[in-house]
């Protein structure tokens, strides 16, 4: 951002101190993100950088804690990101099998009491976690659900819902219904027109809600404490109980395989959005 | 008459009007079926849980079951002086009963509740009560221990005869309902409650404004650079966005403890001695900074697509007007971002209010939020109402906060990424 030849000094300045404010804005951003990457490797058993690493000698790097979160004895991680990424995968497609059948009704115009029943679906967005987390054991306990994987399921399909209805309408808001009514016109039945012509047409939005769904499941603490059994522990739950007693490397290296996945679903989901963007650009 | 020859017919015969009537309602229908799983799904699984929740907060039947002709023979007692012997007769046939189906435990707890003292001297009735003997039960369980005598504990027994009570929401504000029956609060140094509710709208607060403060210039920044570097910029904020809250939080951890790298950092500049270092976790310091960091994006992000839909000829225009920029900036462009700060601010200050995780790790004894003892009465004391009673209250912020959203942004216009 260039700024022109005539501008004033002082604005000049102020422009300056303006791009420092946004680039320490964005130092705080990120930077707390890169130091777990570094620490991952330290060879000792310490949370701060050693001289050996300040040096960077390499007798310093060691990717001690990353075998033991695989093969260390008694290390709970396995289990955990086993009943993680099963509870994840399944929440995510109850979440978009349901938010994406509701989206449609959402969508249509002649839907009834559309604010309310909208405002009644994302509610489990806005209502502070540890309140649903309350709600939902109470009715996990009396349907004889606590302690189990399913009931933990079934509470991410409450918990990530909204996001598969948000980002399912808001494809649809660009979505030209003349298409069906040409399907229909042409003999298709309503599933048939649904899968060969809707689906693939808002495809990038339910992506998109999919992988907020999946984020929200496998991300999700405060329910899980509620519900979890020992059976049932998953790597949030892990890293609480580690933060909160001893804080050992081995989290580290943990934590830096969350931030690659993390940065993988990134990319996914930018990728979804510049193709739903292009998408609804042609519709226009 | 002369309406109905002017009915247009379709080719049916049916007027066109009760067709289309009929049509429209089974369009309704139609959407509607494509709603009700989800919608009944989450009735079921989540609207009535915090109905339950509700219900949980205000039921007091257990004492009143565990009593029932304790509180029938008190319903002729002015309770100014000591109950008589029908009050005492009708107590002793209740109490044996609920040791012989071993609950006198359960009531010594609930009664504890309304009124300190009773765990003992239910303990010690219960050992009496085995060689009472027939007949004039009032001397014989004055006799078991002196405060069986005070009429204050009759009083307090009689206080839990409703079915229906409001005392954890008033526990909840440190309120209590003394022997006179009035609202009274507790003694100002027990007070917990209170300081809770406080310093979790303090911090909400302070989170959302610190938020306000850094999204402004940023997402200025990324809606005004070209698309090339701002997508490139996007990442730092989309980045954390997608991370997981206990990595922010645990990076938090190391960065501040107080052989951290901040730490580490002001030692190096020569801001504080190094025997000195301050501490900056487990207080609300911890706190602000960890809740600021991890709420950013959520302020950022729609700041950012209400600056996208400005167009930079509106400044342009202002300052050749003879507007210096400034003026330009606070009389063109602010006011036109209002709607994006409004739902920032209100979605920051939602999240913030409810926030549980970081600061139970990060905040330490001064820097908790009212989720924690919310978390701590679920899984520590067991007082499941009590818990309810401020979930509810908290919700009920919230759900004020959700309406004045819908109002001012709408809840069909959120956008994610």
């Amino acid at each position: 951002m260039a700024l022109p030849k005539y501008t004033e000094p002082h604005y000049r300045i102020w422009h300056y101190i303006y791009l420092t404010i946004c680039g320490a804005v964005f130092f705080f951003l990120i930077a707390p993100l890169f130091v777990i990457f570094p620490l991952s490797f330290n060879a000792e058993e310490f949370l701060s950088f050693s001289d050996g690493m300040k040096r960077l000698d390499p007798d310093a790097f060691s990717l001690r804690w990353y075998k033991d979160m695989i093969y260390g004895t008694k290390n709970p991680w396995g289990l955990a990101a086993k009943n993680s990424f099963i509870i994840a995968i399944f929440a995510t497609i109850g979440s978009v099998i349901l938010g994406t059948v509701a989206a449609l009704g959402l969508s249509s115009r002649h839907m009834p009491y559309k604010g309310l029943i909208m405002a009644v679906l994302i509610s489990p967005m806005i209502v502070p976690l540890i309140i649903s987390g309350v709600a939902i054991f109470f009715f996990m306990a009396k349907a004889g659900l606590a302690a189990t994987h399913t009931g933990i399921v079934l509470a991410h399909i409450i918990l990530g819902t909204p996001f598969v209805v948000i980002t399912v309408t808001a494809t649809l808001s660009g979505f030209d219904h003349s298409v069906t009514r040409a399907a229909a016109s042409l003999g298709s039945d309503p599933v048939n027109t649904f899968m060969k012509i809707t689906l693939p047409l808002i495809l990038p939005g339910v992506i998109s809600g999919g992988l907020f769904a999946f984020v929200t499941s496998f991300d999700e603490v405060v329910v899980v404490l509620f519900l979890a059994g020992l059976e049932n522990t998953t790597i949030p739950i892990q890293m609480w109980t580690g933060l909160r007693e001893q804080l050992s490397p081995t989290i580290l290296a943990v934590a830096t395989c969350l931030i690659i996945l993390s940065t993988l679903i990134l990319v996914t989901a930018e990728l979804l959005r510049r193709r739903s963007e292009r998408l609804r650009g042609i519709n226009q | 008459m002369s309406s109905e020859t002017k009915q247009i017919l379709t080719t049916d015969g049916i007027p066109l009007e009760v067709s289309l009537k009929k049509a429209e309602k089974k369009n309704k229908i139609k959407a509607f079926l494509l709603v009700a799983p989800l919608l009944f799904f989450l009735i079921i699984t989540y609207v009535f849980p915090i109905g339950d929740m509700l219900f949980r907060s205000v039921d007091d039947k257990m004492v009143t079951q565990m009593l029932p002709k304790t509180f029938k023979a008190m319903e002729n007692w002015d309770g100014q002086e000591l109950p008589d012997e029908e009050v005492f007769a009708a107590f002793h046939e209740d109490f044996i009963k609920l040791v012989e189906d071993k609950r006198e435990g359960k009531l010594s707890t609930q009664l504890n509740y309304t009124k300190n003292g009773f765990k003992s001297i239910i303990k010690k009735l219960r050992r009496k009560s085995k060689s009472f003997e027939e007949g004039n039960y009032k001397e014989q369980i004055m006799a078991v221990h002196k405060r069986w005598a005070d009429v204050e504990y009759w009083r307090a027994i009689q206080r839990r005869a409703p079915e229906f009570t409001g005392q954890k929401y008033l526990k909840g504000m440190d309120m209590y309902v003394n022997e006179e029956g009035k609202i009274v609060s507790v003694e100002e140094d027990r007070r917990i409650h209170r300081v809770l509710w406080l310093r979790t709208l303090e911090i909400a607060f302070f989170v959302t404004v610190f938020c306000f403060l850094m999204a402004y210039p940023i997402a200025h920044l990324l809606a005004t650079l070209p698309m090339k570097y701002s997508n490139l910029l996007m990442i730092c904020v989309l980045l954390p966005f997608w991370t997981s809250l206990l990595v922010r939080t645990a990076s938090w951890m190391i960065l501040l403890q107080q052989q951290g790298i901040v730490n580490d950092f002001f030692v190096g500049i020569g801001l504080v001695a190094d025997d000195n270092r301050p501490e900056m976790m487990y207080n609300k310091t911890g706190s602000y900074v960890a809740m600021t960091q991890i709420l950013l994006p959520f302020m950022v992000l729609p700041l950012y697509s209400v600056m996208k839909t400005i167009s930079p000829s509106l400044m342009r225009a202002g300052k050749s007007l003879g507007g210096t920029p400034f003026v330009a900036f606070w009389k063109v462009y602010f006011p036109l971002t209002i709607p994006g700060i409004g739902a920032g601010c209100l979605l920051v200050f939602i999240l913030a209010i409810g926030y549980y995780i970081t600061p139970a790790l990060v905040g330490g004894a001064s820097g908790t939020l009212i989720s924690n003892q919310i978390a701590f009465h679920m899984k520590s004391t067991l007082d499941w109402s009590f818990a309810s009673a401020m979930g509810l209250m908290l919700l009920s912020g919230v759900l004020v906060i959700y309406w004045l959203y819908n109002k001012i942004v709408g809840i069909d216009n959120i956008k994610l990424g």
